[in-house]
């Protein structure tokens, strides 16, 4: 599994227009990530980390450049092919969370199954609760997000991302609205998840959390300005576990 | 997308701000309310003109002198006073589809009797006449053929003159005085109610044609000729067999045009028919301007929870919604609505309809027809003014979606 190209970015650029003014937020990015890999980007605000996540995420369109995803080209589909994509091949995971308010945590991670048209999915209620339990949720099934701490919530976006077994799973600062404690569970949620294999981009300006991935892309104005490999990942389960035991009582 | 979660997603979000729901369908359900209750009155105004003229007679078959004009007006002073007792006697005689003739004569004047008097209408009729217009004495007896051919001063009275001259009395027995002409009252007849253009036809007082043409009115004719087919199947052909035999009876030449008019019960009730269904459209149609109204309620509101609910729309696309899954999620949602405000309209409708006809005494007549269609009407209503919210819903932009807060 490991070694072959997941996702291929070549030259991608994206100009949002502003009141007849052109705003470049990407300039030309080139990027290669493969399976199995956990990369983190980074760099300064309104440095277009958002901008390549949403091309990513299938959730936007390059201005130019092509993006291969499981060496498939996405430039040119339609906007029903890229649902579809979002749908079957790709897990999103917000800062805000964005779960459906007054919804059940199983029936949120139960949403993109009632939108696969593939019927891949005979019973998406087990399999919601499965993805639940797989993220350290099961006693939380039927809580409303309202009902739920932040690092709950964020647990229950990412069971929603899983729930579908897609290629790659795409953070936007996923821990930006969590204290540092609750950061590092997610984190060592993201790095089990890892281990088994799901290959994970993670926008984030912590550099605990960037030290928790195996690399570390850094952008400035629109370009990837440095790409290297993490040289001591830190395990976020034993970070977890120096800060002591949670005042709170967080789980 | 399957239509289960789709629906399910609707109904979520209806039973979830049921306040609002209720706002949302409140026109439909008035509108559609409207509708039933319109339709109601103005079917029953129908169904009572049509009891009304049930109520002339049985399988009637009418003739008047004169060539009916387009108007269906008996024709001018040339024409008057061309039907005979001979006419009717032909009828009687020769008419193999009609089961009883009687010639009519009419004449205005006052009856007196009773301590009071009362302008009202003679009808000189034989003694078939009860039998074709379908009418029984509520009591005493009616006159019989003995009485025609004797020409015996004997009256029977309708019921609307027998309570004026006779208020507190059994008016059978009494005398009633018609132009210096005392009768004998044999009977008062069962009430009948007004015609389809109002006129009250038990303001009327029944005496033998012959006695009429005797001693009543110097100057009198024959104004109708009044026939009863054997049944409602047979009222075309016994048409046709009169105004053979009226051909025959007047010695008409071919090259003539008929110098009578043969009518049905039908034709009697037509004008006052076709006024009642004037109105009944017209109510439906100021009616369903009001489901209209409701319609562009259930629009306005579904903007507004378009707008409301951008973030979730963000969410559905960005976990694999397609713009068209967004379009059914809505359009069901507004679908739903304005079904539910058309079942709620149904009963509306039905409850104030019942009300209304105990109110005002008013007939109304409620057809499943009607329930329908407007139920019908709803839906389509709720697809119609659904769509454009729902298609702004669909048009939305995942990003900007999630972006708006
Ligand atoms: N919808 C938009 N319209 C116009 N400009 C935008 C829009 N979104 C982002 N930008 C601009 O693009 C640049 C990159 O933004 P973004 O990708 O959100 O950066 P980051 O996530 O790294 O903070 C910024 O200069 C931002 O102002
Ligand atoms: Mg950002």
């Amino acid at each position: 599994m490991e070694g072959a190209p997941l996702i291929e970015l070549r030259g991608i650029t994206r100009d949002y227009v502003l009141g007849g003014d052109r705003v470049p937020a990407l300039r030309g990015v080139d990027l290669v990530v493969r399976r199995g890999e956990m990369v983190a980007i980074m760099g300064a605000s309104g440095s277009g980390k958002s901008t390549l996540m949403n091309v990513l995420g299938c959730l936007d369109r390059p201005t130019s450049g092509t993006y291969l995803l499981d060496g498939v080209p996405v430039e040119g589909r339609s906007d029903d092919a890229l649902a579809d994509l979002r749908n079957q091949r790709l897990g999103f995971i917000f800062q805000g969370f964005n779960l459906l308010a007054r919804t059940s945590a199983v029936e949120n991670v139960e949403l993109p199954l009632l939108y696969d048209r593939r019927g891949r999915f005979p019973d998406p209620r087990a399999r919601a609760r499965a993805a639940l339990e797989r993220v350290g949720l099961a006693g939380r099934l039927q809580h409303h997000p309202d009902a739920l701490s932040g690092g709950q919530q964020q647990r229950v976006a990412i069971a929603r991302a899983l729930v579908t077994e897609p290629s790659v799973l795409l953070a936007d600062e996923p821990t930006g609205n969590l204290d540092s404690r609750t950061s590092l569970e997610i984190m060592a949620l993201f790095q089990g998840l890892n281990d088994q294999g799901i290959t994970l981009l993670i926008v984030t300006h912590e550099d605990e959390v960037a030290a928790c991935c195996r690399r570390k892309v850094v952008m400035l104005d629109g370009r990837i300005v440095s790409d290297q490999p993490v040289e001591e990942r830190i395990g976020a389960e034993e970070q977890r576990e120096r800060l002591g035991p949670a005042a709170g009582g967080a789980r | 997308m399957r239509w289960i979660p789709l629906t399910r997603f609707a109904l979520r979000s209806i039973r979830r701000n049921p306040g609002r729901s209720a706002l949302t369908i409140l026109g439909m359900v008035i509108g559609v309310g409207s509708v039933v209750v319109m339709v109601a009155i103005g079917q029953g105004a129908q169904a009572r003109i049509q009891a009304q003229v049930d109520a002339l007679g049985t399988h009637l078959v009418v003739v008047t002198p004169g060539a009916s004009t387009r108007g269906g007006v008996s024709g001018g002073a040339g024409s008057l006073n061309r039907l005979t007792l001979e006419d009717a006697e032909r009828l009687e005689r020769e008419g193999l589809r009609l089961s009883a003739v009687s010639p009519v004569i009419f004449t205005r004047t006052r009856a007196v009797g009773g301590g009071g008097n009362w302008r009202t209408m003679i009808h000189g009729v034989n003694s078939r006449y009860l039998e074709i217009r379908d009418w029984q004495v509520a009591s005493g007896r009616p006159f019989d053929r003995d009485d025609e051919r004797a020409r015996r001063k004997v009256a029977l009275l309708g019921h609307t003159v027998a309570e004026a001259l006779f208020p507190e009395q059994d008016p059978v027995g009494q005398q009633v005085t018609l132009r210096g002409v005392p009768m004998k009252v044999l009977g008062v007849l069962q009430r009948k109610g007004q015609t389809a253009d109002g006129t009250d036809q038990d303001d009327v007082v029944l005496v033998p044609h012959t006695t009429v043409q005797a001693r009543l009115s110097g100057w009198s004719f024959i104004a109708q000729i009044l026939a009863s087919a054997w049944s409602k199947e047979d009222v075309p052909e016994a048409m046709a067999e009169v105004r053979t035999l009226m051909r025959h009876s007047h010695r008409l030449a071919s090259w003539e045009e008929d110098d009578f008019t043969v009518r049905d019960q039908g034709a009697l009730g037509e004008a006052a028919r076709g006024t009642t269904e004037v109105m009944t459209t017209l109510l439906a149609a100021i009616a369903s301007i009001s489901l209209l109204v409701g319609g562009i309620g259930i629009m306005n509101i579904m903007l507004v929870s378009v707008t409301e609910r951008t973030r979730e729309i963000g969410i559905r696309r960005a976990v694999g919604a397609r713009g068209s899954d967004v379009l059914a999620q809505f359009l069901v949602e507004s679908c739903v609505l304005s079904a539910l405000g058309g079942v709620a309209g149904l009963v509306l409708g039905v409850v104030a309809t019942v009300l209304v006809g105990r109110l005002t005494g008013w007939a109304t007549a409620i057809s499943p027809s009607v329930l329908l269609l407007s139920f019908g009407f709803s839906a389509a209503v709720g697809i119609f003014f659904g769509w454009y919210p729902a298609r702004r819903a669909a048009a939305l932009d995942p990003i900007e979606a999630l972006r708006h807060s």
